[in-house]
C-alpha cells in the first residue's frame, strides 16, 4: 500500500487513517490519538438501509465487530448517520441472526437444523423437478407456435438487499433456469 | 436521480412531494439545509405535516392521490403567465412538435380508447412527420397542433380553484407554491424535485412522475445543477438491483426481456432498437444490438457464437405481464410449485398480504434466504393457521449481512460504491453469492446427466474461481466486460482478455462481453473504479469524480448538455455543470452527456440522447394511459372525479375487493418512520430501534379522535375490504381533515413496517391495501385506499 507523506500525516490524525487512503482493511496506527479504536482493524462500508449511500467505518477485533461509525472522509455523509445507520452494529451482533440452515418438513410445526450439503442437494432436486415438469418449450399464440423456453413452475423474488455482483449472478441463474416470474422490491 | 445527493445544495427551490427526506433519507437533508442556508426555499407537499414539512418555508397539504391535479394547476400557471424558460423549451423539448390531427381528448379519455381491454390504440398520439420522416415543428409554439398549444389547452381546465377543490389544499398556500416554483423559470434559477413512493404507488404513478418532469422541462430545470427529477430510492441497492434487472420485463442495463414473437436475435434487435430519421438525434438505444450480444456472451461465453445466434434461444421469452401483482395472482391460483425469496418479505411488504399468504399455502416448496426469520419464511405458522394443513417444504438459509461480504452497491444518485468484508458471517451463514453459486453448481451437475432443455444451464459461463465463494472481483470484471479476441475498434487496438474501457467500445459481433453495458467503465484495465476514494473536487461543484464510480461513464448529472445554451455556455454561469471551451474545443466540468459540439454547430446532437427524437418529452406517446397526465381518482376514493366522468384511470382494470360504497369512509395511506425500514426485519429485530419505536400505530386527526371518542394510545381496529388490523391510535394535529368538493374528508396514516414475527410485532398495514397497480408499472396503489376505524382491538 503506497502512503504519501501528506496522506500519512493526515491519516495518523484519524481513527481510520489507513482507511482514508485506500478503503481496504488495515491496522489503525499505533500512535492513533483515538485510544478507543487503538489496535483495531478498520474497513469501510456503505450503509445497507436507505439509498443515500452513507459511508461507514467498521472496527473489528479478533474477528468481531466492536464498533461502527460514520466515515468522516465520505463526501456525502461526512461522518453523520441516522438512527438506522447508527444501529448497524446490532445487525452484526445480534442473537436473533440466523446462523444455521433450517428446514421445515411438509405439515410440520417446527424447524429442523440441516447441513448446507443436504439442503443444497434437496433444493437443487426440487428446482430441477419443478423446472422439468413445468417447462414450456413452445406456446401457441393467435394460431402461431412460438418457442418460448420458459419455466413457469417457479418464481423468484428479491433482492434489493443484494450487492450488484450478487444481483448479476442471481439474474444470470434465473434466466438460465428459464424463470420469467422474476421480480423484486423495485416493483412495489 | 438525474442528479445526486450533494447536488441538492445548488437548488434555489426544493420541492419535496411524495417524499419525506427528513424522516426517510435523513442524511440527504444535510444538502437541503445547505441550500436553505444559501437562500433556497423548501416546499413540502404532503397529506401529512411531516418532519420535512416542519422545516419547510411553504407547506401545502394535498389529498393522497391528487398529485396530477396539483401539478396540472402549476403547469397551467406557468403557461398562462408565460413563466417558462422559452429558449430551453423550444430547443430542448418537444413543445414545438406538431401532433397528429387525429389526437383528441374528451371527458377523461384520450383518442383510441378500447374499453373492453382497458387500453389505448396509440396510433393517433403520433407526431406529424415531414417528407424526411422527421416531426414537423413550429418554433413560434403558436400552431394549434403543437405540443405546447395542446398542453396549454389540456391544462387550462386546471384552474387554482378547481385544483384546490380536488386536492383540498388551501388556495393561499397553493398560489404561494406556484409563484415560488415559477420563479425558477429564469435561466439561472433552478428548482429540484425530490420524490419517492408517495408519488409512484398509485394507479397513475408513472403519470405523477411525468407531471413533475414536465414542470421541470418547462422551467428549464432538467440537466441543471440543483435541478432534475430525483427519485429518492428507499433501499441501499434498489437502484443497483434495478440496473441489474431483477425484474420480469428487463435484462441488465434496461435491455428488454424478449417477448415470444422476437423469434431470433435479428427479430429481437429489429423490435427493440429504436430508429430515427433525425441526423441530430444520438438515439443512444440504437446500440441495443451491441449491448445484447455482449450480455449473451457474458452469460454463455464460448458456447455463444454467431452461428447459434449467441445462444439467444436460451433466454426465456415472455408472453404476458409477470409483474409482482400478476405473479401473486398466479400464486393464489396454484400456478407455482416453488418460490425463492432473496431477502424479501412479501407478506408484510406486498399488497393485500392475506391473499399472498394464503397463496403461499399452495406451494410445494419455498426457499427463503435472509438474516432473520421473517414473517414470510414462517407463513406456515402465522396466526390463525394450522401448520399441519400446509404441505410446503420450507428452507430458511442464513445469509451474510452487508459487513460480512464484499461487493458494490449503487445509491440513489447512481454512485456505485464498494463495500469490504469486515468479518465472517455468524455460524453457518453464507453470502447470497455463495448460495447462488451452490445452486448453479448443483444444477449444472444434475443437468449434465439429464433433464429438459439442459443447455442453458450446462453451457452457462460460470468461472468465478475455485474458492469457497465465487470470486466477487471476477464477477465485477465480468459485469464490466472484456474483449474476447484481439480487435481494433475506433482506431484503438485491444488484446483478448482486456477489460472494455467503456460501452462505446462494445460490439455486436461477439468480440466483447458485458454483463451490464451500463456498468461498462466501472472496472477497466486501470482497476476497480468503484473502490476509489479520491476526494478531489476540481470544479468545486461537489461531483467528486474520483470518489467511487457512477453510471453512465462516471457522469454525475444526467442530461447535462441541457444545462448549457446553444453556444455551450452554462445557463447559470455561477453553477456550471459543463461548459464548452471554444479555444480547446472541448467540454469542461462533468463528463458531458455525449461529447458532441454545441447545438449551434454542425455535427451536434440533441441533449436528450436516450429518446429517439432527442428532445425532452412534454407529450409522451409511449405510455399506456395517455400522452399527457390527467387527473383521476384512486381506485378507492371518497369523492367523484371533479374533472371528468372517468372516475379512475381508464387504462387500469378494476379489480375485485374494491369498495366505494361508503362502508369505509376514511382515506388511508402508508408511510415509513426513521427508526424502521421497509418490511421490518432489518429494524424490528434490533433492540435499539425497537426501543425507539416499539409499536404499530395509526395517526388520526384530533377531529376524528373526538368524533370516535378516542384518545392517544387507545387500541383501534382498522378495516378495509381486504382485511383488518389493530393498532394504537396516535392523535395528532399533524393530520388534518381536508375540505374536498365541499365535503370534509378524514385521512389516517400508518407505517407499513410491522408484522407478527420478530422482536417488535404489530399489525401489518398492507393487510388493508389493494392489489391494483399503475397502468404502466403495476406498482401497487399503497398510498390511497379506503378504511374504517373502530375503538377497541380486533377481539374486543
Amino acid at each position: 500500500m503506497g502512503i504519501s507523506r501528506r496522506n500519512f500525516i493526515k491519516g495518523s490524525c484519524l481513527t481510520a487513517g489507513a482507511v482514508a487512503l485506500t478503503g481496504k482493511q488495515s491496522e489503525a496506527g499505533v500512535d492513533s490519538p483515538e485510544m478507543r479504536t487503538k489496535g483495531l482493524q478498520t474497513s469501510t462500508t456503505v450503509c445497507p438501509y436507505c439509498a443515500v449511500g452513507c459511508g461507514m467505518i467498521v472496527h473489528t477485533k479478533n474477528g468481531k465487530i466492536v464498533n461502527i461509525e460514520g466515515d468522516t472522509e465520505h463526501p456525502i455523509n461526512q461522518g453523520s448517520l441516522c438512527s438506522k445507520g447508527s444501529a448497524l452494529f446490532q445487525v452484526a451482533n445480534n442473537e436473533r441472526r440466523l446462523d444455521k440452515v433450517q428446514y421445515r418438513a411438509p405439515g410440520s410445526d417446527k424447524w429442523e437444523e440441516k447441513s448446507w450439503d443436504w439442503a443444497m442437494q434437496r433444493m437443487a432436486k426440487l428446482m430441477k423437478e419443478t423446472r422439468d415438469r413445468n417447462f414450456v418449450t413452445e406456446e401457441e399464440i393467435n394460431g402461431t407456435t412460438y418457442t418460448v423456453n420458459r419455466n413457469d413452475g417457479m418464481a423468484m423474488l428479491g433482492a434489493a438487499a443484494l450487492d450488484n455482483e450478487e444481483c448479476y449472478l442471481l439474474g444470470k441463474f434465473a434466466r438460465a433456469m428459464g424463470v420469467g416470474y422474476l421480480e423484486h422490491q423495485a416493483r412495489i | 436521480m438525474t442528479n445526486h445527493w450533494i447536488d441538492i445544495q445548488h437548488a434555489d427551490v426544493i420541492v419535496c412531494i411524495g417524499s419525506n427526506p427528513a424522516e426517510n433519507h435523513p442524511v440527504s437533508f444535510k444538502y437541503v439545509e445547505k441550500a436553505m442556508d444559501n437562500g433556497a426555499k423548501l416546499i413540502s407537499v404532503d397529506p401529512r405535516y411531516t418532519r420535512t414539512s416542519s422545516k419547510a418555508d411553504i407547506y401545502a397539504q394535498l389529498r393522497p392521490g391528487t398529485d396530477i391535479a396539483f401539478m396540472g394547476g402549476l403547469i397551467n400557471y406557468l403557461l398562462t403567465n408565460d413563466l417558462i424558460q422559452k429558449e430551453y423549451v423550444v430547443h430542448y423539448t418537444n413543445a414545438a412538435f406538431l401532433v397528429s390531427e387525429d389526437f383528441d381528448f374528451n371527458d377523461g379519455l384520450f383518442s383510441g380508447y378500447d374499453p373492453e381491454n382497458f387500453s389505448y390504440n396509440k396510433e393517433s398520439w403520433a407526431y406529424q412527420l415531414n417528407d424526411n420522416g422527421m416531426p414537423k415543428r413550429d418554433d413560434t409554439l403558436e400552431h394549434p397542433r403543437s405540443v405546447y398549444q395542446l398542453m396549454k389547452k389540456h391544462y387550462a381546465r386546471y384552474t387554482p380553484e378547481k385544483v384546490c377543490e380536488i386536492t383540498g389544499t388551501e388556495i393561499q398556500s397553493y398560489m404561494e407554491v406556484a409563484r415560488t416554483i415559477a420563479s425558477t423559470h429564469k435561466a439561472d434559477k433552478v428548482a429540484t424535485v425530490m420524490y419517492a413512493m408517495g408519488t409512484t404507488q398509485h394507479t397513475y404513478g408513472t403519470q405523477n412522475v411525468r407531471s413533475y418532469a414536465m414542470l421541470q422541462l418547462l422551467l428549464g430545470n432538467i440537466g441543471m445543477a440543483g435541478g432534475g427529477i430525483n427519485a429518492l430510492r428507499g433501499e441501499s441497492n434498489v437502484q443497483g438491483s434495478t440496473d441489474y434487472a431483477i425484474l420480469y420485463h428487463i435484462l441488465p442495463g434496461y435491455l428488454k426481456v424478449p417477448t415470444y414473437d422476437n423469434v431470433n436475435l435479428a427479430a429481437y434487435n429489429e423490435k427493440w432498437t429504436p430508429k430515427t430519421n433525425d441526423p441530430q438525434s444520438a438515439n443512444w438505444w440504437s446500440n441495443t444490438p451491441k449491448y445484447m450480444t455482449s450480455l449473451l456472451k457474458a452469460y454463455w461465453g464460448e458456447a455463444a457464437t454467431e452461428q447459434n445466434d449467441f445462444c439467444y434461444d436460451y433466454l426465456p421469452k415472455r408472453s404476458g405481464n409477470y409483474s409482482y401483482i400478476r405473479l401473486m395472482e398466479r400464486l393464489q391460483n396454484g400456478g407455482f410449485e416453488g418460490m425463492v425469496f432473496m431477502g424479501t418479505n412479501p407478506i408484510v411488504g406486498g399488497p393485500d398480504v392475506n391473499a399472498i399468504a394464503s397463496g403461499m399455502d399452495k406451494l410445494k416448496w419455498l426457499v427463503a434466504v435472509d438474516l432473520w426469520e421473517t414473517e414470510s419464511s414462517v407463513f406456515w405458522k402465522r396466526p390463525g393457521v394450522d401448520p399441519k394443513s400446509i404441505d410446503t417444504e420450507v428452507f430458511l438459509l442464513p445469509a451474510a449481512s452487508s459487513v460480512e461480504k464484499e461487493g458494490s452497491i449503487s445509491n440513489s444518485g447512481r454512485w456505485t460504491q464498494w463495500r469490504y468484508k469486515a468479518v465472517n458471517p455468524p455460524g453457518h451463514a453464507e453470502s447470497d453469492a455463495f448460495i447462488v453459486h451452490q445452486w448453479v453448481t448443483h444444477l449444472k451437475k444434475l443437468y449434465q446427466e439429464d433433464g429438459v432443455f439442459p443447455e442453458p444451464i450446462v453451457d452457462l459461463a460460470w468461472n468465478y474461481g475455485d474458492g469457497h465463494e465465487p470470486d466477487i472481483d471476477l464477477v465485477a470484471r465480468e459485469c464490466n466486460g472484456r474483449f474476447t479476441r484481439d480487435v481494433v475498434i475506433k482506431g484503438k487496438a485491444f488484446k483478448k482478455g482486456e477489460q472494455v474501457p467503456s460501452f462505446a467500445y462494445l460490439q455486436a459481433d461477439g468480440s466483447t462481453t458485458s454483463g451490464n453495458w451500463l456498468y461498462c467503465n466501472s472496472y477497466t484495465e486501470e482497476g476497480n473504479m468503484m473502490q476509489r476514494r479520491g476526494k478531489e473536487d476540481p470544479t468545486g461543484m461537489g461531483f467528486y469524480p474520483n470518489w467511487a464510480w457512477c453510471w453512465p461513464v462516471n457522469r454525475r448529472v444526467l442530461y447535462n448538455r441541457a444545462s448549457v445554451d446553444l453556444q455551450g455556455r452554462p445557463w447559470n454561469p455561477k453553477k456550471p455543470i459543463i461548459s464548452w471551451n471554444s479555444m480547446t474545443r472541448k467540454w469542461e466540468g462533468d463528463v458531458p452527456d455525449g461529447g458532441w459540439v454545441p447545438m449551434n454547430e454542425d455535427e451536434t446532437k440533441s441533449p436528450f440522447i436516450m429518446i429517439p427524437e432527442g428532445y425532452g418529452r412534454l407529450f409522451a406517446a409511449g405510455l399506456a394511459d395517455g400522452p399527457l397526465p390527467e387527473h383521476y381518482e384512486p381506485m378507492e376514493s371518497p369523492v367523484a372525479n371533479a374533472m371528468t366522468s372517468q372516475q379512475c384511470n381508464p387504462a387500469v382494470a378494476i379489480p375485485g375487493k374494491i369498495n366505494n360504497s361508503g362502508k369505509y369512509p376514511y382515506v388511508g395511506t402508508t408511510y415509513r418512520v426513521s427508526e424502521h425500514w421497509q418490511a421490518g426485519a432489518m429494524t424490528r429485530n434490533l433492540p435499539w430501534l425497537v426501543e425507539l419505536v416499539p409499536d404499530m400505530f395509526v395517526e388520526i386527526s384530533e377531529e376524528l379522535a373526538e368524533s370516535k371518542s378516542l384518545k392517544n394510545g387507545d387500541m383501534v381496529t382498522i378495516s378495509s375490504e381486504r382485511g383488518q388490523i389493530e393498532a394504537r391510535v396516535l392523535v395528532t394535529e399533524r393530520i388534518k381533515p381536508l375540505r374536498v368538493q365541499g365535503k370534509l374528508v378524514e385521512q389516517v396514516g400508518m407505517p407499513w413496517h410491522f408484522g407478527f414475527n420478530g422482536l417488535a410485532t404489530g399489525g401489518t398495514a398492507n393487510t388493508l391495501t389493494a392489489a391494483v397497480g399503475c397502468a404502466n408499472t403495476t406498482i401497487p396503489e399503497f398510498k390511497a385506499f379506503l378504511c374504517n376505524i373502530e375503538k377497541g382491538g380486533i377481539n374486543s
